[in-house]
This record gives C-alpha cells, structure tokens and sequence, in this order.
C-alpha cells in the first residue's frame, strides 16, 4: 500500500498535480489543528448565546465559519439539537461523510459497515451499546450524510452548569455526543 | 458485528493507522482542490469500493478502499493507468530494498532505475 500511494504521488507530482509540501501541510492539519474540540466550542457558544443558536440553527454552515472553520469540501452543515423529545444520531451510509471542519476525521467505527447499517435499522440498540440509555418517548432521528450535506449534533446542555464559563462548557462536549452516539458529560464526571 | 467490539478501538484517537493512509488522504484532498474532480464524484467513487465489500466489519479495510477509489478515478480522468501506478510502485518497492537501512530512500536506488526512465 505505502508504495502504491509513493507511486500516485510521484505521477502526480510530475503532472504538476500536486506539490509535495502542500500535501504534507494538509496531513499535518488533520492530525493536529482540526479536531472535535472545533465542534465542542460551537456547541458551547449556542448553549451560552440564544443568539448564536437560532443563527445556528437557521445557517450552520455560516454560524460555524464565523468561529473560522470552514469545510474544505464545499459541504453545507446543518445543525441538529437534541432536546427531551428528540435525539439525533448521524451516520453516513454510503462511506463515511463527516464534519471534518468542525470533528477532526471520523472514530474508527463510524467508518465500520456494522455501524453504517445498524445505524438505521436499529438506532435504539447502537445506542444502548454505546451506553446511551434514552427514555423510550424519546423519538430518535437518524440523519444520513452526503457529500454536500453534513451534519453536526448540539446536545443538550447538562444541569447543573449554569455557572460555568463558556470554555468551561466545551469540555463538557465530547466527540460522540455531536455524532449523537453519546451524551454531553455531567460537570462532576472526570 | 457486534458495534462493542469497536468501541475500544473509539478511544484511540488517532486518525490514521498508517502513515501511507495519511498520505492517501492528503492527496485526495489536495487533488479536490486542485479542481481536478468534485467532492460528489470522490463519495461516489469510494462508496462504490465500500460497497464491494472491500471494507472488513471493522472498518479496517477502509484506507484500502480509500486508495483504490482513488487510482480508478485518477484512471477514468486518465491522470494515471494502473499499468503506470503498478510499474512504479514495484520500482518504488525495489528502491526500498535496495536501500541501506536508515537511508532515505529515493526512486534513484531501484536498480532498474535506469529503465525506468527510458520507459515511456
């Protein structure tokens, strides 16, 4: 496989399609400056800011470049809030389109076929496998990513943490609970 | 599957496993943004390797699919034929061991190096 992709890259770079250095820069980017706490931060600002949440939920991809991170991709971002009636879980069926810009590059098993299918056909038990225990009257919704269209959940903010400070929030949101397979963490939890 | 057996491997945060998965990845960025195919035409072209079956239950065959996807779409927009990407990887595997260790290694070290150029 490494000389296959070594073989690609020479081709390409003596196409003039690519500079090596520029591929480099973008490796560096997704392995150390794009990551979920993109997504924690915007998350945090809509828990703290009405303002910024209808905004948010009305033209996400704007209300999340306006924080500086943009999709490279040209996907639009739609943003899905949880509330006590309705839980959003995100999935892509097809590959595995994700909010790079806003949640890094996607956890090993949202790119496994078992969760690409199960996802859809049974949200409930991928759910409880991942520890996530939802009263049965909470409907779930599963929101399928495309290409142009990703999705990012807002959790519901925890009890609890009227006090905190806006960076003390984003802590609080992991990685899963904006794919939805997870909950924001309670303020006590490690 | 059972969705459990992932989950231990969902705290690894680590985006790539390999490097050459990494690289696989850059390029396919930056030949998107080159403007050399779409974002649509990319997710088309790897969900019809995922689709397959060419990723294994766990998700680890999905870098494979990744780079296949990649050369038979560079193969369809005629930037690369399989022929060119298997005759220089090969060259690129002789230089590696042809390499002392600790060495960088360098498509110059293939023995066949000379050849290879000449070739068409």
């Amino acid at each position: 496989m490494a000389a296959r992709v070594r073989a690609l890259e020479t081709i390409l770079t003596q196409k003039g399609l690519i500079e090596p250095a520029a591929v480099d820069a973008i490796v560096d980017t997704y392995e150390t400056k794009v990551g979920p706490r993109n997504g924690a931060k915007v998350v945090a600002r809509a828990w703290c800011d009405p303002g910024y949440s209808d905004w948010l939920k009305q033209d996400a991809t704007a209300a999340i470049a306006s924080l500086g991170y943009t999709g490279r991709q040209g996907e639009h971002m739609q943003a899905v809030f949880n509330t006590e009636d309705a839980h959003n879980l995100v999935v892509c069926t097809l590959c595995s389109c994700y909010p790079w810009s806003v949640l890094g590059l996607p956890p090993v098993w949202y790119k496994a076929p078992a969760y690409r299918s199960r996802a859809v056909i049974d949200p409930r038990g991928v759910l409880e496998e991942f520890g996530v225990h939802l009263p049965a009257q909470t409907k779930i919704r599963v929101w399928d990513s495309t290409a142009e269209l990703r999705y990012l959940v807002v959790p519901m903010r925890p009890t609890g943490t009227e006090d905190l400070s806006e960076e003390e929030l984003a802590a609080l949101v992991t990685r899963d609970s904006m794919i939805g397979t997870g909950l924001a963490l309670e303020p006590y939890q490690p | 599957m059972n969705l459990r057996d992932l989950l231990p491997q969902a705290d690894d945060d680590r985006a790539f496993a390999e490097p050459w998965q990494a690289q696989a990845f850059a390029l396919t960025l930056a030949l998107h943004q080159k403007g050399l195919f779409s974002w649509s035409e990319w997710a088309e072209s790897l969900s019809e390797e995922l689709k397959q079956g060419g990723g294994a239950e766990d998700g680890s065959g999905y870098y494979e699919c990744w780079l296949s996807a990649l050369e038979k779409l560079l193969a369809a927009k005629s930037v690369a034929t399989p022929g060119d990407v298997d005759a220089l990887a090969a060259a690129w595997q002789r230089a590696a061991h042809a390499t002392p260790h600790g060495k960088p290694i360098l498509l110059e070290n293939d023995p066949q190096h000379a050849d290879w150029n000449r070739a068409p």
